[in-house]
């Protein structure tokens, strides 16, 4: 299937199937229900969803297979971006020469910070990388300004050339478009009282989140991909073993920064703006804090970290307190008070707190991540069971997706 | 083939002699044992052949080609392989994957961005790592991770992942340290059988009974110098050794 | 030359707080074998110590002044801090407008408390597991602690001034041999570096001079023997985080008058202490030290009017920059030892 293993395909066309069916898996709650604000099941959130899982997935083909930290990805996924905006001022609305510019641009970059960062291991690379993220950050907001915009951040204008389509549409900046799909079009289908929106935009988003995808499971699976791992188990025994680490890792750095290109690309193609701020430091652990989460060096996990990291942050930062009083109402008012009291820390703009929270039991509990939690969880139902030991379900979480 | 020329090998560690005007010819084909007394400078000098240490002077010739000046990888892939004094191996990949790593190295070089066909699909790759595995005898438990193996079997498997490579010459740093006497007759039984192949070997050992049972030639060490070298017999009478040695005591 | 001397004296107290934090780093480092992103917040705490002293200070009630009148003609309300009532009106004024020295006696028992509960409650767990886990177990920490302190403390600084007697400037050029008016350097700075070069002097002397001194180094240099000459070395490693903990503590109480402290100042400094101590070399003291006022000082020489017309931005880029360049030529840093933190 695929070219792929049986266990690996079945994977692949689970995730085929749930990114393909995510306008409606997402939704599982009536329109207008008390509980309609657990959907996800709106475009905005779901281009975020395949958008970060790429991200995701790029980094950990480096971290999770030669276990090299890089604490400064968000850069590449920053230069990305302000190439993608330069290609839509300059060339054309249509996303995909952006896109594509976006990934060379992202992976000529992270070829010098690679290069530089490779000759040292350990937290030395870390901090190397952090220091290429940080300058990369600094320098946009103050000396590149006329490249990047500075601190208002690099937008469309009227006047931009355009040279290859039209600089405005009837006074207005045309929108972003694949071949003449607007990112922006849709349809909305009514069922009963739920409703789904399907998005060219989202759908742009996960075909090529799909490629990545595939392309991940391909390298993870190739005689390349073993040395990667060979690299995080004893990089010293692999260079006795007439190895080259060197190019190795350099490669697994580019590639993963190409990936994070692809995510900038994406990001400026569904919303064609870019500032610096995605390029700090709290943006690359992001990342890290999403990999990890999912389950570093699985396949799936990345993306499921993503998934996870990104629905919390948009349904833990829209509760307020008013929500809350909605849900204890059922309590006598002392007690709705205490309990909306309790919570109140973590929800809204406190909801880093929860995440730092969430994080720290991760590592504490579940240094897996999600995956090695579902792995688990599928155990216990197997011993229950006592039946057919099935080992294909080994990198298939039996927990609930988010995406 | 497989022959080995060291000349006038010098090495000092802030002002410490570890090794002296080492000499050394190892002939092509046969196995040559090092032994000597603690801090001889066997490991030191075994580490100069495989690019982890640079000698101050001298030189050490492989084939007429100079292992000087090289990365370990290099020197890897001019055909030399090295089993470590504490096994070293791919503590968290499976039997098999660790026996594939070296053969891939082997055959496609120090580097190959070979990310298109699948592993499972390298029939030919896979059928010489379970030969080899077989080879040892550690074909029955392919599937487990080899960090979990005893030390014995991590050694046995760090061999096999040697001569997957079919080095030319094979570098042993105490193959049987710390294993017990049944273990021990097992490998030299291995190291015998491989024998057969051809391969030079360079034997670092403590264990007369490995040495003799082994070894065509012996060269003793001591205090970062050659001082004998001969067949095991000529060996075992010599004066000098003993002294040397074991202080006077009699092999 | 004055101008250089300028700029010198104006990277130590920037570099004076990089010295401690990358201090405590380092001796965390060096003996626990952690890496503790936390460090940051505890020097963040450190400085709500001093926010909190301040405000606890400033309680006051108000009376009803039966004389004046405010601008609406009502009686005008006056705010007397009890602390003014209780020991009298000069007494107590003073005793808040020394609010931030005072804090340190507040801030040692806290800060030690809080290394306590941290080494024991999730540092110790974690000795054993990789340095990628314990960044970021210790990454999340800093995030719930600093979410905790925006809760409480708002998102906005907390001006916390010095004594009112300290806050002005000290004409060093006169002390210097240069024109008077050259060199004016606030007090409190000059008081902030003095402070570090103590609390370091008492670190290494600690170290040096002390039998759990020794053990320390000694753990530093080789755990696992320390550890089998039947060295209770845990005990001391809770106490060393402790240490630690107080210094980045002490390092944020003091820099409070300097600028004024905010939620997320631990994490602004965690980045480039981390800096400072890998380039300083991890798991050495003297290089973590030396790194803190070296980069503080070339940080304060590149913000320098001249040098940024010359090269823009090199301000905002050359600690990152110089860490680079003595990172490629000095594998480990300035003084680091072989064989930390690498594979």
């Amino acid at each position: 299937m695929f070219g792929l293993s049986k266990k690996d395909g079945t994977l692949f066309l689970v995730v085929i199937g749930m990114t393909l069916f995510a306008p409606i898996l997402l939704n599982p709650f009536p329109e207008g229900s008390e509980l309609a604000q657990f959907n996800a099941g709106y475009p905005d959130l779901m281009q975020r969803f395949v958008i970060f899982g790429i991200f995701a997935i790029g980094f950990n083909i480096l971290f999770g297979l030669t276990g090299y930290l890089s604490f400064g990805h968000a850069a590449f996924l920053g230069v990305g971006s302000y190439a993608g905006v330069w290609m839509l001022k300059l060339l054309t609305m249509n996303v995909v020469p952006a896109i594509m510019v976006s990934v060379v641009v992202a992976g000529l970059f992270s070829a010098l910070v690679g290069y530089i960062s490779l000759r040292r291991s350990g937290i030395y690379f870390s901090i190397l990388t952090l220091a290429f993220a940080q300058m990369s950050f600094a320098l946009a907001y103050s000396v590149l300004t006329p490249i990047t915009n500075g601190e208002t951040g690099l937008q469309l204008a009227l006047d931009d050339p355009r040279i290859l389509g039209v600089s405005q549409v009837n006074g207005s900046i045309p929108p972003t478009n694949f071949f003449g799909f607007e990112m922006r079009d849709g349809f909305t289908l009514d069922i009963a009282s739920w409703s789904f929106t399907f998005n060219v935009g989202y759908y742009l988003c996960a075909a090529i989140m799909l490629i990545a995808f595939y392309l991940s499971i391909r390298i993870f699976r190739s005689p390349f991909g073993i040395m990667l791992q060979a690299v995080k188990t004893n990089q010293q025994r692999l260079r006795f073993t007439g190895v080259n680490t060197r190019p190795y890792t350099l490669a697994a750095f580019i590639i993963s920064g190409m990936y994070a290109g692809l995510a900038g690309g994406l990001m400026v193609a569904m919303d064609p703006l870019a500032g610096a701020e995605r390029m700090q430091w709290t943006a690359s652990g992001e990342v890290v804090l999403m990999t990890i989460l999912g389950g570093a060096g699985t396949l799936i996990g990345p993306v499921l970290g993503a998934g996870v990291i990104k629905y919390f942050e948009n349904i833990f930062s829209k509760i307020n307190d008013n929500v809350l009083y909605n849900w204890f109402s059922f309590m006598p008012d002392a007690l709705q008070d205490a309990f909306v009291f309790m919570i109140h820390p973590f929800i809204g703009k406190g909801w880093h707190l929860t995440l730092g929270i969430m994080f720290m039991l991760v590592i504490i509990c579940l240094p897996g991540g999600v995956v090695e939690g579902g792995q688990r969880i599928a155990k216990l139902f197997r011993r229950k069971k006592s039946g057919p030991a099935d080992s294909g379900a080994a990198s298939l979480p039996n927990s609930t997706p988010a995406e | 083939m497989g022959n080995l020329v060291v000349q006038g090998v010098n090495k000092a560690f802030a002002g410490l002699k570890a090794l002296n005007n080492v000499n050394l010819n190892v002939q092509s084909g046969t196995v040559h044992a090092i032994i000597g007394p603690n801090g001889a400078g066997k490991s030191t000098l075994l580490n100069c052949f495989v690019g982890k240490l640079e000698p101050d002077t001298g030189t050490v010739m492989f084939e007429d080609q100079s292992l000087l000046n090289r990365q370990p990888h290099e020197i890897n892939q001019l055909g030399v392989s090295r089993v470590f004094q504490t096994p070293e191996i791919f503590p968290d990949l499976g039997l098999l994957e660790n026996v594939m790593i070296p053969a891939f190295a082997h055959r496609d070089g120090s580097f190959r961005l070979n990310w298109l066909p699948r592993i499972d699909n390298e029939a030919e790759i896979r059928e010489r790592a379970e030969h080899m595995l077989e080879d040892v005898g550690l074909a029955d438990n392919k599937a487990d991770h080899a960090g979990a193996l005893s030390r014995g079997d991590k050694r046995r498997l760090e061999l096999a992942m040697c001569l997957v490579q079919e080095p030319r010459l094979l570098l042993l740093d105490e193959p049987t340290a710390g294993m017990s006497r049944a273990d021990t007759n097992n490998t030299i039984d291995l190291l015998k059988r491989i024998g057969e192949r051809g391969i030079t070997k360079i034997v670092i050992e403590h264990d007369m009974h490995v040495v003799f049972s082994l070894a065509q030639k012996v060269s003793v060490m001591a205090q970062g110098t050659v001082i004998a070298e001969g067949s095991p017999e000529e060996i075992r009478g010599n004066p000098k050794v003993q002294e040397a040695y074991l202080g006077g005591a009699h092999l | 030359m004055d101008a250089i001397v300028l700029q010198v004296l104006n990277g130590l107290d920037k570099g004076s707080a990089y010295a401690l934090i990358a201090l405590g780093l380092t001796l965390i480092f060096g003996t626990l074998g952690v890496v503790n992103f936390a460090h940051g917040a505890l020097f963040m705490l450190g400085a709500f110590c001093a926010v909190t002293l301040n405000t606890v200070l400033n309680i006051s009630f108000s009376t009803i002044d039966p004389v004046k009148k405010d601008f609406l003609g009502n009686p005008l309300k006056v705010e007397t801090p009890y602390i003014e009532s209780w020991f009298g009106p000069e007494l107590g004024a003073a005793i808040i407008d020394w609010s931030v020295p005072i804090s340190i006696l507040f801030a040692i028992p806290v800060m030690i408390l809080i290394g306590l509960c941290m080494e024991r409650g999730l540092i110790k767990h974690f000795y054993k597991r990789p340095h990628a886990d314990q960044i970021l177990v210790t990454f999340g920490l800093a995030i719930v602690l600093q979410e905790i302190v925006k809760y409480f403390y708002g998102a906005n600084p907390i001006p916390t001034p010095a004594p009112a007697a300290l806050s002005s400037s000290v004409d060093m050029g006169v002390f210097l041999g240069f024109d008077a008016g050259s060199i004016i350097y606030p007090y409190w700075r000059l008081i902030y570096f003095c402070f570090a070069a103590v609390i370091v002097g008492g670190v290494f002397a600690f170290l040096r001079y002390t039998t759990f001194g020794m053990v320390v180094r000694a753990g530093m240099a080789d755990r696992e023997t320390v550890g089998l000459l039947g060295i209770h070395i845990d005990r001391r490693f809770t106490i060393v985080f402790a240490i630690a903990a107080c210094v980045a503590g002490l390092a944020g109480v003091m820099y409070t008058p300097i600028n004024s402290p905010n939620y997320h100042m631990g994490m602004d400094f965690l980045v480039l202490s981390f800096v400072v101590v890998v380039v300083g070399g991890m798991g050495s003291l003297p290089g973590a030290v030396a790194a803190g006022f070296l980069l503080g000082v070339l940080e304060s020489f590149a913000s320098m009017g001249q040098v940024v017309d010359l090269l823009p931005g090199i301000n905002q880029i050359i600690i990152y920059l110089v860490a680079i360049v003595i990172l490629l030529t000095r594998p480990r840093g300035l003084m680091g030892r072989k064989g930390v933190m690498e594979e």
